[in-house]
C-alpha cells in the first residue's frame, strides 16, 4: 500500500542552501536514497556528504557515508539523469513556488516543500498548475513526512520515530514530534508521520492522509493533530463519520488563541468567529474521534481510541 | 499587514478604482487647509473628517476624552444652497475645530478593546451624495486555495452579521488564478448587487479593477464597506480596507514604506526583529517555545491547569543566544508577568544549545520571576544538566508540558 514513501523511494533535493544542505546530510545519514540536487547555475557539480550514519535509520547500512551527490540545473535534466520520484524543497520564498511547479513539470509524483513563508498568492497559481498532473504536493511549510526506517523527507528528527502501527498528520511541526515520541515511548511507534503544513493554500490536506492510512493494511490508528484557523478540522471530522473504519484520536491546539490575530503560523487565525479550536473539537468528538485534552496525552488518547476500537 | 484607509485608497486609486477625493492632515492647521481645495475640486460644500486608526467601528466609536464625538464627522455648509456659494471658510475653521479635539485623542471602538486607539492622522474627504450602500470584498477561500470576490447588497453593515442573518444576501465568484476575474463573473455579482444603466458599467469595472488590485498588491483582504452608488450613478469606495500578506511584502517595497509602526504593539515591533513571532496577552505567564502549535498548545495547557498566558511567543527553529536573550527582555518587560515558562522540544535545535541560550539570557536579563524550563527531545540529558547545574535560583526543571505547566502556575500563585 502507498504510504506516501519507502525504501525504493528515489529523492531529489531542490535548493541546496544552507538549510538544504543540512537536511540533505540529516536524511543521508538517516538512509534516505538521495539521488540528486537541483540549485541552478551549479549543473554539473557534485556536493559531498560525508559522517557517522543515523543508527535510528534504515536497517543494515555501513556505520559511515560518503556521497558525491550530482547537482543539476534544472529538474528536468536531474529527473532523466537519476529517475528520481520525488522531490523536497528547501528553496527560500520568493522561488519556492516556482520550484514546485517546476518539479511537477517535470513529473515527479511527490513533492515535499518545506519552506516556510511563501507568498499566498503565489502558491494559489502552484495550486492551480499542479490541477490535472499526477504530482501530490505535502506542504508548504512543513516538517515533510517519514516512514520510520524507510525514508524520511522532510527536517523532521529520526531518532524519536519507530516503525509501529499508527498513522500521525499534522498541520503543526514540533506538535508532530510531540505525538511521535509519545507514541514511541508507550511501544505503538508510527507507520508513518506526516506533516502537511500551516499555510492557508497547501498541497495536501486532512482528507487525502486519512483516506491513504484507511487503505493502508499496517496502519492500525491514526492521530489527527489540528489547531484554530480554516475549517480543516471540521472537513476532516465529515470524512472519518462517513469513511473511516479505523480509530481516530485527535488534538487542536488553540484553545485560548485570541481571534483575529496570526498565531505563528499563516493559516492559524480565527476570523468572524469561525475557525475555533471549540467547533472544531465538537466536531471531531460527534465523529467519534477520542479528544487529547492536552498536548501530553496525545499517545493516551490513541490507547484509548484503539481499546474502544477493540485494537488494543 | 494592515495599512490605514487613506493609503489603502491611494493604492486602489492608482489601480483604477474610483475612491472620492480626499486628503490626509497631521495637525489642525493641515486638516483646515485640506477644506479648499477639496470643495474648488469636487464643487461639493460637504466634508467628511474621519480618523485613521487601524481598527473598523469608527463612526460608532467614541474619544475617550470627548465622550460625544465620534470618529467619523461630517461637515456641512449650512449657508450653502439654494444658488449661494458655499461659504468654505466656515467650513474650514469647522474642520479644525474638530481636527483639534480628534488628533491625539483616543478612540475606542468595538474593535480596539477599552484601552482604544491615538489619533494621529485624519483624512478630510469630500462629502458624498450617495443614493444605495453595497459591499464588497477580495478574500482567500482555503477551502479551495482561491479568492472569491463576495458582494451584498447589505453594504454599511458587518459582513459576519449579514452571513449569520441573512446569508442568502451574499454573493461570491470564485477567481481562477490563471484567468483573473471573467467578465461575466463581474457581471453576474453587478447584476446581482442590482446595479443598472451607467452605474452598471461602471460596477463591472470597479469590481474587474479590485480583483486585480487584490492579486497584484498580495492582500490578504480587500473590504470595500460600503461601495456606494451615488445620485449621479458613479460608484465609490467610501471606505477600504485592505491588509497585505506579509509573505509578500518583499516585492511591495512601495507598500512595506506605508507601515505605521505606532498603531503596533511596540514589543511585537522589537521581536520581529528578532525572527521571533510574538503576540501580547493580557495574563501572567510568560511563555517562550519552538513551533507554533507547540506555542499556542502551551497557552491552551497554561490555561487547562488554571493559569493565564502573558504572551504567544515561537523563538523558530533556529534560536540562538541572541534570540533567546531578546525574548527573555521581551517577556519580563511586561509588567504582569509573575512567572516564566520554557517550552522546548528540540528536533534539529538541540536542547543543549536552547538550554546554553536559556543560561545565558538568565544571566543577562537577570531573573526577578520564577522560571520553569521543560525541554525534550535532540540531546535532553545535556540540556537539562546545563540548566540544573547553572545554579539559578528560582529555576525548575519540569518532567513533561503538563508538570511544567503545573509547577509555573503553582509558583505564580
Amino acid at each position: 500500500m502507498s504510504r506516501f514513501v519507502d525504501v525504493h523511494t528515489r529523492v531529489l533535493v531542490q535548493g541546496l542552501g544552507k538549510a538544504g544542505q543540512f537536511h540533505t546530510d540529516r536524511a543521508i545519514a538517516y538512509g534516505t536514497n538521495m539521488v540528486g540536487a537541483v540549485h541552478p547555475g551549479r549543473g554539473g557539480s557534485h556536493h559531498r556528504f560525508e559522517g557517522a550514519s543515523d543508527a535510528s535509520g534504515v536497517p543494515g547500512r555501513a556505520t559511515r557515508y560518503a556521497v558525491d551527490l550530482p547537482v543539476f540545473d534544472t529538474v528536468r535534466e536531474a529527473v532523466a539523469a537519476t529517475g528520481a520520484n520525488a522531490s523536497v524543497i528547501y528553496v527560500p520564498p520568493a522561488g519556492a513556488a516556482d520550484a514546485i511547479m517546476e518539479a511537477a513539470e517535470a513529473g515527479i509524483p511527490l513533492i515535499v516543500c518545506i519552506t516556510e513563508g511563501i507568498p499566498v498568492q503565489d502558491m494559489v497559481r502552484a495550486k492551480r498548475y499542479l490541477q490535472g498532473r499526477a504530482t501530490r504536493l505535502i506542504g508548504p511549510n512543513c516538517p515533510g513526512v517519514i516512514t520510520p526506517h524507510q525514508c524520511k523527507i522532510g527536517i523532521m528528527p529520526g531518532y524519536i520515530h519507530r516503525a509501529g502501527r499508527v498513522g500521525v498528520v499534522s498541520r503543526s511541526g514540533t506538535l508532530t514530534y510531540e505525538a511521535v515520541k509519545q507514541l514511541t515511548d508507550v511501544g505503538l511507534g508510527q507507520t508513518t508521520a506526516i506533516g502537511i503544513g500551516g499555510d492557508p493554500v497547501n498541497g495536501t490536506n486532512f482528507i487525502d492522509v486519512l483516506a491513504e492510512f484507511q487503505a493502508d493494511p499496517e496502519t492500525e490508528a491514526v492521530i489527527l493533530i489540528g489547531e484554530i484557523g480554516g475549517s480543516a478540522e471540521e472537513e476532516a471530522a465529515a470524512w472519518i463519520a462517513t469513511h473511516m473504519t479505523k480509530p481516530v484520536a485527535s488534538f487542536v491546539a488553540g484553545t485560548t488563541a485570541p481571534p483575529g490575530r496570526r498565531m505563528g503560523h499563516a493559516g492559524a487565525i480565527i476570523s468572524g468567529g469561525q475557525g475555533t479550536a471549540a467547533d472544531k473539537i465538537a466536531a471531531l468528538k460527534a465523529a467519534g474521534v477520542v479528544i487529547a485534552p492536552t498536548p501530553t496525552d496525545m499517545a493516551a488518547a490513541v490507547q484509548e481510541a484503539m481499546r474502544r476500537a477493540g485494537v488494543l | 499587514m494592515k495599512i490605514h484607509e487613506y493609503q489603502a485608497k491611494a493604492l486602489l486609486a492608482a489601480r483604477g478604482i474610483a475612491v472620492p477625493q480626499g486628503r490626509v492632515a497631521t495637525s489642525p492647521a493641515e486638516a483646515e487647509a485640506a477644506v479648499p481645495p477639496l470643495v474648488e475640486a469636487t464643487g461639493v460644500p460637504v466634508v467628511v473628517v474621519k480618523a485613521q486608526i487601524h481598527a473598523g467601528g469608527r463612526g460608532k466609536g467614541r474619544f475617550v476624552e470627548h465622550p460625544d464625538l465620534g470618529g467619523v464627522q461630517v461637515v456641512t455648509d449650512a449657508r450653502a444652497g439654494g444658488g449661494r456659494r458655499p461659504d468654505v471658510e466656515a467650513a474650514a475653521a469647522r474642520v479644525r475645530a474638530l481636527a483639534e479635539r480628534m488628533i491625539g485623542g483616543t478612540l475606542v471602538t468595538a474593535q480596539t478593546g477599552p484601552e482604544g486607539k491615538l489619533v494621529q492622522r485624519l483624512y478630510v474627504e469630500q462629502g458624498v451624495d450617495i443614493e444605495r450602500e453595497l459591499y464588497v470584498s477580495v478574500v482567500l477561500d482555503r477551502s479551495v486555495g482561491r479568492n472569491v470576490v463576495m458582494a451584498s447588497t447589505e453594504g454599511g453593515t458587518e459582513i459576519e452579521e449579514v452571513a449569520a442573518g441573512t446569508p442568502e444576501k451574499i454573493v461570491r465568484e470564485e477567481v481562477d488564478p490563471a484567468v483573473g476575474l471573467t467578465g461575466f463573473q463581474a457581471r453576474r455579482l453587478a447584476f446581482a448587487l442590482g446595479l443598472q444603466g451607467e452605474a452598471f458599467a461602471r460596477g463591472v469595472a470597479f469590481l474587474t479593477a479590485l480583483e486585480r488590485a487584490a492579486t497584484e498588491l498580495d492582500t490578504d483582504m480587500v473590504e470595500v464597506n460600503p461601495l456606494v452608488v451615488t445620485r449621479s450613478g458613479e460608484v465609490l469606495a467610501l471606505d477600504a480596507k485592505v491588509s497585505i500578506d506579509q509573505n509578500a511584502l518583499f516585492r511591495h517595497p512601495d507598500v512595506l514604506a506605508l507601515r505605521d509602526l505606532s498603531e503596533e504593539e511596540p514589543a511585537e515591533v522589537e521581536a520581529s526583529e528578532y525572527g521571533l513571532s510574538f503576540i501580547k496577552l493580557d495574563g501572567t505567564i510568560g511563555c517562550l517555545v519552538n513551533g507554533a502549535g507547540l506555542a499556542m498548545s502551551t497557552m491552551d495547557i497554561i490555561q487547562h491547569v488554571g493559569g493565564m498566558p502573558a504572551n504567544f511567543l515561537d523563538v523558530g527553529g533556529g534560536a540562538t543566544t541572541e534570540n533567546v536573550t531578546a525574548a527573555f527582555k521581551i517577556i519580563t518587560r511586561d509588567p504582569n508577568v509573575r512567572g516564566i515558562f520554557v517550552n522546548i522540544f528540540g528536533g534539529i535545535m538541540r536542547c543543549d544549545t536552547i538550554a546554553n541560550g536559556v543560561v545565558a539570557a538568565v544571566r543577562d536579563v537577570g531573573l526577578r520571576v520564577p522560571l520553569v524550563v521543560r525541554l525534550e527531545g535532540t540531546n535532553v540529558e545535556l540540556g537539562r544538566e546545563i540548566i540544573e547545574g547553572a545554579g539559578i535560583p528560582g529555576l525548575v526543571s519540569a518532567a513533561d508540558m503538563t508538570d511544567g505547566a503545573r509547577r509555573i502556575v503553582e509558583l505564580t500563585r
